[in-house]
């Protein structure tokens, strides 16, 4: 019956669209919580107009020009004229930090020729700029000028990963007291991979203990796993100030019971020792939860089946319990080791100099430099690595499980 | 015959001694439990849930142990063997079939722990599942199968290793009535076949009765009757198994007298002469039974002992024969079945008829929890 076939599908239809509204204010929600701010900083990494909207004529005139010797007068009088105009509209300063970011030295450069040039008369061109400071004269700051006016650029990218574009266009490392990101991204990903083994090391016994216990005694021991949920991450980190610190409980109860001497305590916190006990501390929930939710519906009686048929306790557990719980050993330790991988508050307050991650100088640039092009393009590499992972581990456990490939 | 001439304990496989169990050390979850299972025997546990069944099982397969008593094996004691050293097979009520392997590696598990080679094993494997028929399923996961075909996965893997004893705990539970009825033929053919002694626990009296060479019934924890099929159903010998074993009426009365084995039993107004099983003196409580075919209904005057008027309440009709309801005796649940003859006397509800049977037909058990019942 054709007639009775449409009204149920209109039917379906208006249920699914009833669904599907319901589901609205969600996709808002992450749009503008989720996507549209990644979406922006993506952006921001590869697209920096400000320079070129303030300087169209000079920058337009550079990408002409040969770069191996001083530009021609034309590209003097068009700078002169556009800086002047940047010093009336009150954007210099945001040029001269973006071309000083290519060159140092050379933020002074720019708003002193501009306030100077204000002061001129008459036509200015290249021996009245040379005049007001001699860097006009080098070829360096030309380059400066040209990178920084790139619309398109991946300068914040090559930044990011301790890399420069010299004047003839090569790529090269930066000089070696100058490579900051790439040991920084080595020892993120170096104290991510320690926290989530330690993590795994710590939280797999104990999810065991938790998915095999009695109801009650399992759902005590869950809830405590879930109290530091209820504590501010604040409070947990600080309070391992107090048991870490010079002065603090560790280090008192070693030093009474005669461990270490009086004048040599151990230093805990405020460096990679600290950043590493309290990131594993504030992140072992998120190991735990995801291993006790696949081991518990591991039955008893497998152990039991490989035990009646002859294995021993070891054998039956690599062989039968270990394979079986791998979805939540992979996706406990994704969970941590992506949180780990970002993990901003912790190191900042319990790193020291030492500790420091590379979210806390994503932090520093954006707070303080206000380098966001830069912060922008380190987190587009952390974006990066944590969905290579994630496919990775997808692929790994068997596709699909987590709803993506 | 060369086996009568064996020494009789060499035919005792298993050998439950005076087993008791208690999980919290208040309750006993078995107790006073005495018995002994034949080499190649197919013997059952039967009872309800909670009787206890499983806790014997896990006994004897060693995840569990004895409060107190022994139990042995081929005449020794097991009290300090684990599992894996028991040799024994075990059919879990959830298979257990290990899901992350394939039914090759599921079959494969017992014969490589025990360190044998590819070639044997590959050859053993594949007998099993010959013996299951299941050829061809090699490669398949456990969740690629039906529940059927994971059952004889289970039963095969349980095989495998050529155990002489299998244990099933309620291996059929999950399947529908089809299958199950379809695995318990299987199941027996594997047994005759490999005449391995397999301990078979289940709930379900029918499935007991099909199976098994002796049923023991289990009531809280203790055994009620241990014995053949047949003798549980034609001669039960106390009041819980005469109620769990097939249907039978049950009157509740007290002894008058006794005569050699007959007993004379005032039940209500009536009195009844029935053969004596339980132990009883004049005056004590018991429960009388009698199987519903066993019962004649209006039969010729005189023919019985035991002949007393019944008002016929409803009849049905059952295929080959007929289940009729009747009031008597004092009761209004008493059933005979009559076989369905063309011609026989006409009976329509409401009448009252004389219903009557042998002596020997009824037999004097103890009372029962639902004595006043
Ligand atoms: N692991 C256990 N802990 C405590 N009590 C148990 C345990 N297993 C069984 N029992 C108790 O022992 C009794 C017998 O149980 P069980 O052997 O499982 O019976 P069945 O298999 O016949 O249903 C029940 O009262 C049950 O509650
Ligand atoms: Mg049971």
């Amino acid at each position: 019956m054709p007639a009775k076939i449409t009204m149920r599908s209109a039917a379906e239809n208006r249920a699914r669209l009833r669904a599907a509204g319901l589901a609205l204010p969600l996709v808002a929600f992450v749009g503008v919580t989720f996507v549209a701010p990644l979406v922006s900083m993506l952006v921001r990494s590869v697209y920096d107009p400000v320079v070129a909207d303030a300087l169209p004529e000079t920058i337009a005139l550079l990408d002409d020009w040969d770069g191996m010797n001083v530009p021609e007068e034309a590209v003097f009088e068009a700078a002169a004229r556009e800086l002047l105009v940047a010093q009336e509209e009150r954007t210099i300063g945001q040029i001269a930090g973006r071309v000083n970011r290519v060159q140092g030295g050379l933020r002074s450069v720019l708003v002193v020729s501009a306030r100077r040039l204000r002061d001129a008369s008459g036509s200015v061109g290249r021996d009245s700029m040379v005049d007001i400071n001699p860097a006009w004269e080098e070829v360096e700051t030309w380059h400066a000028l040209r990178t920084a006016g790139e619309r398109y650029t991946t300068r914040h990218y090559l930044a990011a990963v301790d890399l420069t574009r010299l004047p003839d266009g090569s790529v090269v490392r930066q000089a070696p007291d100058r490579r900051i990101y790439v040991p920084l991204f080595v020892r993120t990903l170096m104290v991510s991979l320690g926290v989530t083994l330690l993590c795994l090391i710590l939280g797999y016994p104990l999810a065991h203990l938790i998915a095999h216990s009695p109801p009650r005694r399992g759902g005590l021991l869950l809830a405590l796993v879930l109290v530091p949920f209820w504590t501010s991450l604040l409070v947990r980190t600080t309070s391992w100030i107090v048991l870490l610190q010079n002065q603090g409980v560790v280090n008192d109860l070693l030093v009474a019971a005669g461990f270490v001497a009086d004048d040599a305590r151990l230093a805990l916190i405020y460096n990679m020792t600290g950043t590493f006990v309290a990131m594993t501390h504030v992140l072992l929930p998120f190991m735990v939860l995801p291993l006790y939710s696949v081991m518990h519906t591991i039955p008893r009686s497998h152990m039991s089946a490989a035990a009646s048929l002859g294995a021993r306790p070891g054998q039956a557990f690599w062989r039968v319990y270990w394979p079986q719980s791998l979805p939540g050993v992979g996706a406990g330790s994704l969970l941590v080791f992506i949180l780990a991988i970002g993990y901003y508050i912790t190191p900042a307050l319990v790193g020291g100099s030492t500790g420091q991650l590379i979210s806390n100088m994503v932090a520093y640039h954006m707070q303080t430099s206000l380098n966001w092009g830069l912060a922008s393009a380190l987190g587009g590499i952390i974006l990066v690595c944590v969905s290579i992972l994630y496919i990775l581990y997808d692929r790994v456990t068997g596709g699909g499980r987590l709803g993506v490939t | 015959m060369a086996n009568a001439e064996r020494h009789a304990s060499d035919d005792i496989h298993v050998e439950f001694e005076n087993i008791g169990k208690s999980y919290d050390g208040r309750v006993m979850a078995v107790q006073d439990f005495n018995l002994s299972v034949r080499r190649g025997e197919f013997l059952s546990l039967l009872g309800p849930s909670g009787s206890g069944k499983t806790t014997c099982l896990m006994m004897l397969a060693g995840f569990e142990a004895p409060t107190t008593g022994a139990i042995r094996i081929a005449g020794r004691s097991v009290h300090a063997l684990p599992p894996r050293k028991r040799g024994i097979g075990m059919v879990f009520q959830d298979y257990a079939l290990f899901p992350h392997m394939t039914v090759a590696d599921n079959l494969a598990f017992p014969l490589d722990v025990r360190g044998m080679s590819r070639d044997e094993t590959r050859g053993l494997v594949r007998r099993a599942l010959r013996l299951v028929r299941l050829e061809g399923f090699e490669g398949r996961r456990p969740g690629q199968l039906s529940g059927g075909q994971q059952q004889r996965v289970a039963i095969a893997r349980a095989l495998v290793f050529e155990p002489d004893l299998v244990l099933m705990d309620e291996p059929l539970g999950a399947l529908d009535r089809h299958l199950r009825e379809e695995m318990q033929y299987e199941i027996r053919r594997i047994h005759r076949t490999l005449g391995v002694t397999i301990v078979y626990v289940t709930h379900d009296q029918q499935e007991a009765m099909v199976m098994s060479d002796r049923v023991a019934v289990l009531r809280d924890g203790r055994i009620e009757q241990v014995a053949p099929p047949e003798s549980l159903y034609e001669e039960p010998e106390r009041s819980f198994v005469a109620r769990f074993i097939g249907e039978n009426n049950r009157l509740h009365g007290r002894v008058l007298s006794i005569e050699k084995d007959i007993c004379r039993v005032r039940v209500g107004e009536d009195i009844v002469q029935a053969i004596l099983v339980a132990p009883c003196e004049p005056g004590d409580a018991t429960t009388l039974s009698i199987r519903p075919a066993r019962i004649a209904v209006s039969p010729r005057p005189g023919l019985y002992t035991n002949e007393f008027d019944a008002r016929i309440r409803d009849i049905t009709f059952v295929g080959d024969h007929l289940r009729i309801r009747v009031e008597a005796c004092g009761r209004e649940d008493f059933v005979a079945k009559i076989p369905n003859m063309v011609g026989h006397g006409a009976v329509l509800e409401g009448d009252v008829v004389r219903i009557g049977w042998t002596p020997t037909d009824c037999r004097v058990l103890d009372a029962g929890e639902d004595h006043d019942a």
